[in-house]
This record gives structure tokens, sequence and C-alpha cells, in this order.
């Protein structure tokens, strides 16, 4: 590699690292306790979580009552 | 040569005072652990799931699957040169289509339902219209010069795609041409995930780095590090507002993407074997995992714990899914078999 593509190289971190450096950063704990609070809004909305009954379980076959 | 090895040593002081600097505002707002934050919540207990099906029609190992958007049908892939079609409530295999090249890595399903897509070692995208009475390649997108690790469809115009040769790429499918062409990462891009709102999209790669892309602008908006190795699987939190990742050092880690850092390690020291896969539940609380253990581990993702195991396949799981409705889990695994589980 030649030694100038090496510096266009070289510039383009420098660049990406200035931008990066940029952002604003929200504290932790405030973005935990966003997380959390996500979490706790949509758990009812989570059938893996709160579970399911046979009946409205789209995965277990259904089960066929008939007359002998 | 004096002025430009000059030049060089400036440039790589910058990088370095730039790097420190990064550190020093992370942990400026590092003011508080995720795991003792969640020290109030209550705990999941122990999840249990019960397997519901198991669906065997594949001949070879299953690299990779994909829920459609109805939360019932399901596309696989095998390197028995096949994707399979599924109606996972009756088990039934609806649709095959018959790969060009066997070697397949990656499989989506678009959002309508109309198309799916696969690619691998060929270093093509190939997209096919399973509407038509049968199967119809649609495009075949040839451009990266790596292997295709995996694609996702925006809609059924555009689909994005992340290879072996370290770039990301949006393409547009009806000229079948590249939109733009994402570089940063330097090793090979295993993963992507596109977030909620479908502006940004998150790529795990070799590098052991995870970044944030904006897709229309096609720039790198943060880099995450931490991982110690591969990052094969990655996956947003349902708020938008994390990342999950998954690596052969083990690990899953999550990634605040506005606190620009690692919040929470998943990791426990009886479990050796690289994440090949990951998926959550609809509320973000647990992570389902796949390991090359042969199990499918679940965590929640607030406090860090282990809370379950899917166990029941022979080999490595190689692939997890939870659909749009968040009724269950699917994992597919390298011993031919997808497993339905809730």
């Amino acid at each position: 590699m030649s030694s100038s593509s090496s510096i266009v190289a070289m510039k383009k971190v420098v660049q990406q690292l200035r931008y990066e450096a940029s952002i604003n950063r929200v504290k932790v704990s405030q973005a935990a306790a966003e997380l959390q609070q996500f979490c706790m809004n949509n758990a009812t909305q989570d059938p893996l979580l709160t579970g399911m009954s046979s009946s409205t379980n789209p995965f277990r076959p259904q089960k066929v009552c008939s007359f002998l | 040569m004096a002025a430009e090895k000059a030049e060089m040593d400036a440039l790589k002081k910058e990088c370095d005072a730039l790097r420190t600097q990064i550190e020093a505002a992370r942990k400026a707002a590092n003011d508080g652990s995720m795991s003792a934050a969640a020290g109030g919540v209550a705990s999941v207990g122990r999840v249990q799931l019960k397997l519901r099906k198991n669906l065997k029609g594949h001949l070879a190992k299953i690299y990779a699957m994909h829920w459609s958007a109805d939360s019932r049908s399901m596309v696989s892939a095998s390197q028995d040169g096949k994707l399979l079609v599924w109606d996972t409530f009756t088990g039934n295999k609806l649709v095959a289509v018959p790969l060009k090249s066997a070697w397949v890595m990656s499989v989506d399903f678009a959002p309508s339902g109309n198309l799916v897509a696969s690619g691998g070692l060929d270093n093509i995208c190939t997209v096919y219209n399973i509407k038509a009475a049968s199967p119809k390649t649609l495009r075949e997108l040839d451009a990266h010069t790596g292997y295709l690790s995996c694609c996702r469809f925006l809609s059924d115009s555009e689909i994005l795609t992340a290879s072996g040769d370290t770039t990301c790429c949006l393409w547009d499918l009806e000229t079948g041409k590249q939109k733009i062409i994402f570089t940063n990462h330097i090793g090979d891009c295993m993963s992507l995930a596109l977030s909620p709102d479908m502006n940004y999209f998150i790529s795990g790669a070799c590098d052991s780095l995870a970044k944030l892309w904006d897709v229309r602008e096609g720039a790198c908006k943060q880099t995450f590090s931490g991982h110690t190795s591969d990052i094969n699987a990655i996956a947003f939190f349902p708020s938008g507002n994390a990342v999950i990742t998954g690596s052969d050092d083990c690990s899953c880690k999550m990634y605040d993407l506005r606190a620009d850092q690692e919040v929470l390690d998943y990791t426990d020291s009886s479990l050796n074997a690289g994440v090949t896969s990951l998926a959550l539940s609809n509320s973000g609380r647990l992570i389902f995992a796949g390991y090359d253990d042969f199990n499918c581990h679940i965590w929640d993702s607030l406090k860090g714990e282990k809370v379950g195991v899917l166990s029941g396949h022979d080999n490595r799981v190689s692939c997890t899914g939870v659909p749009e409705d968040g009724m269950g889990v699917c994992t597919g695994s390298w011993d031919s078999f997808l497993k339905l589980w809730n």
C-alpha cells in the first residue's frame, strides 16, 4: 500500500472518529430506566412471558372431540 | 517522505486522542449499572417452554430461518440446496425452492409475503417470487466480492445485505442495482438487523464490532466494542433504543444506542459455546440465544440472568426466530430439524 493511500485511509478513520465523538450521550441510569419501563409496559403483550391457554395456542394441535 | 511520515504520525495521534475522548465521554455517562437498576424489577422466574412441533423435511444442516409477517408461514434454508416455506400451524410444507447454489447462509421473507431471498458462498443474493405457480427467480443481486451472510427486506423493492467482503449494501430490487454501499467494518460482516422504524440498521462483524448505520445517508453513526470475537447475531430491542449481540466469545451483550455503550453482558461460566443466533420476545424481556452447545438458552434481558433453556436438538442451533405476534420461538439446527416452542 503506497503511503499516500494509507494517509487517505487514515484521514477517513479520523473523520469517522470525529463524527462518533461528537454525539450526545444519555446517562446509563436514564437509559436503563427507559428500557425497564418499555418491558413493563409491554409485558402483557408478550405471550412468551405471560403464557397462553391451549385454546389460543396456534402451535398446539386442536383436539377434536367426537362421540364414539 | 518525511513530510508524509509526519502527516501520518499526526493523524495517528489524533486517532488516539479521539478514541480516548470517546471512552471518557462514555465513562462520564456510565452513572450506574443496568443490572443493579433492575434490582427492583420482579423476576420472571423459570421460563419453561414446551416443544410443540418438530418440522422434518430438510436433508442437511439448516443454516437460516425467517418468519413471515403473518406469524404463520416461515422459510428455512438448508445446505441440502432447498428453501422450504412451512405452515407452522399444521406443520405442512407449502413451497420448496430449489437453489442454484446449495451453500446457503441466510434467508429472509419480505413483509408482503410475496418474496423470499437467500444467499451464501455464491456471493449472490437471489430473490424469488413464491406466489407464482412455481417459485420464480426475480433478481440475482451480484456485486459482493465475498459470501452473503445476511439479507433483510425493507419492502418488495429494497433489500439490505451483509457480506464477508466487509460491506453491507442497500439494493434496489426494481433495477437489481446497488443503491448504497456501507463501508467501515474491517472484518467479514456476519449479521444485520433493521430498526423498528426502518431508518437505521445495525451490523455485527468478525472485527468484533457492532455498527449502527443510517439506511438513507449511508453513514456509520456509532460503533460498539466489547466483544472479543466474531459477532454472529444481532437484533434490535423492540423499543429501538438498544441492540443485543451474540458472539463466538460465548457471550451476548446489550448496547444502549443513546448511552453509546455496553450496558449488560450475558455470560455464564458453564457456557463455553459460541452464540450463533438470537431473537427477542415481544416486550424485549426474554432473549432466546442459540449456541454451539446444541441448546437455545433463555436470558432475562434486564437482569442478565439465565432463566431457561430449550433442549432437544442433536447438533448446533444455527438459527432462532420469534414471529411478529410473539406467540412462539422457532429454532433451526444443523441436525436438519426446526422446532417450535411456546
